[in-house]
Formats: structure tokens, sequence, C-alpha cells
């Protein structure tokens, strides 16, 4: 049985899993330290505004009740750590969390404290009410529960006991109070899971800075976008086995019968058929294997950005010379990206710039892969949307790459790419 | 130039391929041509077993075999070539990598290599031609891939000094083809391509006491 991911799931869950899980007392512990800093921040709170109030005709009253946001600010530092407890980070520092700010810096710089709305807020909050209510139910889901269940010795120390308009006076009597004792103490923790759980998250609301939310949900954004472009990865490569495993290798057992029916058959019309059915299925098996290259290449599979890149320019229909400097692999989305940069580069030099040679460059400065692909041809190129360059730039743009082609008409053509080598 | 059918030998050979398919055409294929297949097997362990245990004269294996579909084959080749120093070994390969290519001619070992792409094997002629020359002592490489190579140009290796047309000769030389062969392919007399053979010899600088045309293959095949 798996504990249960975080609080709000614990609630969700049923009592057993509550119980074995963490959570109830996590949530417990929240509470209690939540009475007793409420108390301490409503004393002082209460001695700050009374004596600030009953000064404020000699002045000192302003310097007094300028404490307040400090108090607060002091408050929400706490409250942060605290609410950890049953709010923990899921991925704990991932998200750019701004660093605490020193208490000797914050004395310094007294007299340019901003006053934060949600910190005073909350502080005056808790002073108030919240440590209130987590006394008054920590009180009550303790105590009642607590009396019923142990209500068997309590009656023979103490007889009768009076819970509400109930009495309890004989053992057996203290006895059947037993069982819904047990049912009440699973429906306080219920209970004090789940208003750990409100005043976290309301405590989270006011005291975490938008920005730092903002920016957790960039991070996760990414982290998902490149997700999805490993998951296409995954995807092509299982395509790929799969053509290869079936279509493909059938294709090349047909050639092998054709290849030895025209040693078996007599020269006339029936080999010429023969013959012809043999370049038919190499033709087919060509245009199978171009097909399976443009999905994902073996290759770059088994050796990486650099022996993909030779196999792409002696197959490329025209002289390409490459200087690649890539050691070791790099992550498969990157490799891929870079891939098919260089072969839709090399494509369109052949196919649309009618151009005679082409030169492919690349290296790792730094943590970011560079490749350029320049060709000697008419020029002319664009990023026409839904054209093969467009799509690579969508591709590179996902894992924080760019895309650039200068193709003036007349050429050369240049298409560059940087991706980083490292993904989030 | 002979006709070569006439000079095929029977071979002993052990085959790995892991598709049944394929390992069936290939299997009819060389009993066809009158050759003896020891073993077909379907994976690297099995190969390098039986190849042990029967001391075949080649080996023929497809590159990507179990358990990880990358280079099993082209291990196994590595290691039986360093195991039998006279051991044959031609390698299949489903794609014009030559990535795969240069490691195997990094191997060690005395007996000749060949790599061919598996659609060769259709072209069964030149597959079973190809197989009695690696048998030989020879180094066969797939045109295609030959072609690929050629493509390619880099600056300032010993090639450099090669004119068009000798670059062109060295290129089918790469092939395995003869004198006379290649004298055909490129319209030009048996004596023209024998004058261009000795400039290439001349330009790489390649020892007289070794076969010079297998290292001006070899050399022509690790700059490419």
């Amino acid at each position: 049985m798996r504990p249960p991911p975080d609080i709000w799931a614990a609630l969700r869950s049923s009592p057993w899993r509550l119980l074995a899980s963490s959570w109830p007392w996590r949530a417990l512990a929240y509470l209690a330290s939540g009475a007793l800093v409420g108390l301490v921040v409503a004393a002082v709170l209460f001695v700050l505004v009374g004596v600030g109030l009953l000064t404020l005709v000699i002045l000192v009253g302003v310097l007094v009740l300028a404490g307040i946001p400090l108090l607060a600010a002091l408050v929400a530092d706490m409250e942060r750590v605290r609410l950890r407890l049953v709010l923990p980070d899921v991925r704990p520092g991932q998200a750019a969390r701004p660093a605490p700010i020193a208490w000797s810096e914050r004395l310094r710089a007294l007299r340019r404290l901003r006053i934060s709305g949600p910190e005073v807020g909350y502080t005056v909050l808790l002073a108030t009410v919240l440590w209130l209510v987590d006394a008054v139910v920590l009180n009550l889901i303790i105590t009642i529960p607590g009396v019923l269940v142990l209500a068997p010795v309590l009656v023979r120390v103490d007889a009768p006991i009076a819970i509400g308009p109930w009495q309890l006076s004989t053992p057996t009597e203290a006895w059947i109070a037993v069982a819904p004792g047990l049912v009440l103490l699973v429906f306080g923790l219920y209970v004090a899971t789940l208003l750990a759980a409100a005043q976290a998250s309301l405590a989270r609301l006011l005291l975490e800075p938008a920005q730092t939310r903002l920016a957790a949900a960039v991070a996760d954004l990414r982290r998902s976008r490149v997700d999805l472009v490993d998951a296409f990865e995954t995807e092509r490569s299982r395509i790929e086995r799969d053509l290869h495993d079936g279509a493909q290798q059938r294709l090349v057992a047909l050639t092998m019968t054709l290849g030895l029916a025209e040693l078996e058959v007599p020269e006339g019309a029936g080999l010429d058929l023969v013959r012809q059915a043999h370049t038919q299925a190499e033709t087919a098996l060509a245009e199978l294997r171009a097909t399976v290259r443009g999905i994902h290449p073996r290759v770059l599979v088994d050796h990486g950005l650099t022996a993909a890149v030779r196999e792409l320019a002696d197959t490329a229909g025209l002289p390409v010379s490459v200087d690649l400097r890539v050691d070791g692999r790099l992550p498969a989305p990157v490799e891929a990206a870079a891939y098919f940069v260089v072969a839709e580069a090399l494509t369109n030099a052949v196919r649309h710039a009618g151009a005679r040679s082409a030169r492919v460059e690349g290296q790792v400065s730094g943590d970011r892969l560079e490749v350029g692909v320049r060709d000697d041809g008419a020029g002319g190129a664009t990023v026409r949307p839904g054209g093969g360059l467009a799509g690579l730039a969508t591709r590179l743009a996902a894992l924080d790459g760019h895309l650039e082609v200068t193709s003036p008409p007349g050429g050369p053509t240049e298409v560059r790419m940087t991706c980083p080598t490292v993904l989030p | 130039m002979p006709d070569r059918a006439s000079l095929r030998a029977p071979l002993r050979i052990v085959l790995a391929e892991d598709a049944a398919l394929l390992r069936e055409g290939l299997l009819a294929i060389l009993e066809r041509a009158g050759h003896e297949v020891i073993a077909a097997v379907g994976d690297a362990d099995a190969l390098l077993a039986f190849t042990d245990h029967t001391r075949p004269d080649v080996v023929i294996t497809d590159i990507r075999m179990p358990p990880t579909h990358t280079d099993e084959g082209l291990r196994a080749a590595a290691e039986l070539r360093r195991r039998h120093r006279d051991l044959a070994v031609l390698v299949l390969s489903a794609y014009v990598a030559d990535a795969y290519l240069a490691e195997l001619l990094d191997t060690t070992g005395g007996g000749g290599i060949g790599y061919l792409l598996k659609d060769r094997v259709g072209h069964v002629r030149d597959f079973l031609d190809s197989l009695d020359r690696v048998a030989g002592g020879e180094t066969v490489v797939d045109p295609q891939v030959v072609r690929g190579l050629l493509n390619r140009h880099q600056p300032d290796g010993p090639l450099d000094a090669l004119s068009e047309r000798e670059r062109e000769v060295l290129a089918l030389m790469a092939e395995g083809r003869t004198n006379g062969s290649i004298a055909t392919a490129l319209f030009v007399s048996e004596a023209a391509v024998r004058k261009h053979v000795g400039n290439i010899f001349a330009k790489l600088r390649l020892d007289p006491t070794t076969d010079r045309r297998v290292s001006a293959v070899l050399a022509y095949l690790r700059e490419a």
C-alpha cells in the first residue's frame, strides 16, 4: 500500500491508508504548533497595538506601531517554513524560490521595509482567529473521543461520566461507548487533516509571492514540453522498429526469393517478369527505407549525431563536407532535432536550390549545440508555415533552441540552429 | 576475366541472423550455390560458440541481433577475428552507416572482411561472388556505401593528392573490382586503369611488400 502522495490525496483515501500515512500526525503537529505560535503572536500583537495606541499622543506610538509590519514579516517567514509540514514542495529546490533575507539586513533596512498587505493580514488572522480555531478543534477531537475510549477506566474511578445529555454510570455502558469513541477518533483525524490542509493552503496563498508560483508553473510547463518531445521520440523509435522488423524484412526476404527465382527460371518472358518484380520489390524497399530514415534513423540511436549526419551526407545526392565536432552523446531529442535540421537543409539544397555542394559544420560550445548547413545553391529559401523548416523551428523551440535561415536570392543558403545540450 | 562461378568452391559457413525469414532466405541461397551451412543461428552467443566449435571458412552475420538489437553481430565479428586469425567475416547491414564499417575495418585478424547491405543479397550472383572474394581474403565493401563515401570530401588527407579519375578508380577498387572490370565501368582500356592504379600506389606511398591494392582501399575507406 503506497502512502498518499499529498495531504489532499490523504483526505480522499480510506481510514486505513490515512492512519498508515504520516499526514494526520503532520496535521496534528501543524495545528498544535499553530495554536502555540498564534497565541504568542496574539500576545505580542496585543502589546504592540495597545502600547502603540496609548503612546500615539506622544508620537512614540508611531514607532511602536511600525513594529507591526516587522512582526508580520517575521511571522510570515516562520509560517512559510511551518506550512511545509503539511504542504511540502513536490520537487524541493526546483522552483526558484527567492533566497530569504537575513534579519540583520532587514533591521538595517528598516526604514525601507515594505509593508506587505497579505503578510500583515495573515498575521492578524493567525493572532485572532486561526490559533483559536486550532486550539478548540484540537481540544474537541482529542478530549471527546478520548473520554469515550477510556470510559471503562474512567467509570471505575469517577462514575458517572456526563457527556452532553448522556450519562455513563455502569461498566457496560462505558464499554458500549468505546466503539463510537474509536469512530469519533478517526473522524477527528480527518477533521484535523482537513483543517491543517486548508490553513496551510491559505497561508501559502497569502505568503508565497506570485512570482514564485509563476516560476514554478513555468518550470513545470518547460519540463512537460520537453517530456512531450521525448514522448514523440519514443513513439517514432517504436514505429521505426515495427517497420524494420515487419515490412522491411518481408521485402528483403522477397528480393532474396526473386533473386533465387532468377537463377531457376529459363531465359524468356518469364525471367523478364521475375526481373521486373525484383526491381519493383527493391524500389519498394528503398522507399520504405527512406521513410524509416525520415521517421527515426537507427544509426542516430546507435552511433550518435556525427555518424548519422555522415550517413545523411553520403546519401544526399550532392557532395557534402562534414565538420562536426560533437564528442559523446547528447540527449535524444537534441540529437534528433539537429539530425532533422541537417536532413531538411540538405534535401532543400538538392531539391529547390539546385546546389552543387554543401557543407555541414557543428560543435558543442559550452552547453549549447550549434549546427550550420551551407549550400551554394540559388537561395531564396523561406520558413513557410507548415513547411519542413517551420516544423523544425517549432521542435527546436520546445527544447529552448533556435533556428535561423539566411537565404538571399542568388544564394548562398545557410541554415543555423542552436540548442541547449542540457534539458530541464 | 575468368568466370568466378567456375572457380567457386564449396565453403563451410556459420550464419547468424535473428530474423527467421531472412535466415531461411540466406540459407536457401547459400545451399543453392552448393555451400555447406554448418549452423544457422539467431544470436551472437550462439554464433561465437558454433564458430569456435566448427571452425568454418566464413562467418556471415547480421549487425543487429538480440538482445539489444544494436551492434551485437559486429562485436561478435570483431571477437571472432581476434580468436581465429584466418576466419573470413561477412557482415550484413540494413543501413548505409559507415560508422559500422570503420569499426569493422579496425578489427584485427588476417581473413577477408565484407560489409554488404542486406539488399545486396537479392542480387544472388553478386552476393555469392562477394562471398567468394571475402572467403579468399579480400576486403569487399558494398558499392552503395562506397558511393556514399565518395560524396564526402575531406581536405588535406593523403587522398587529396589523387586526381578525380584516380579517385574513381580507387572507389571501384574499394568495391573489390578487378582492373578489367574497372576498365569496363569507366569505358577506358585496361592499360589505362593499370596506369591509374600505379599512380595511386605511388601517391599514397604504399609499401610494395604488402598487398598494395588492399592497403590503398583501406586508406581510402578509413579516410573517406
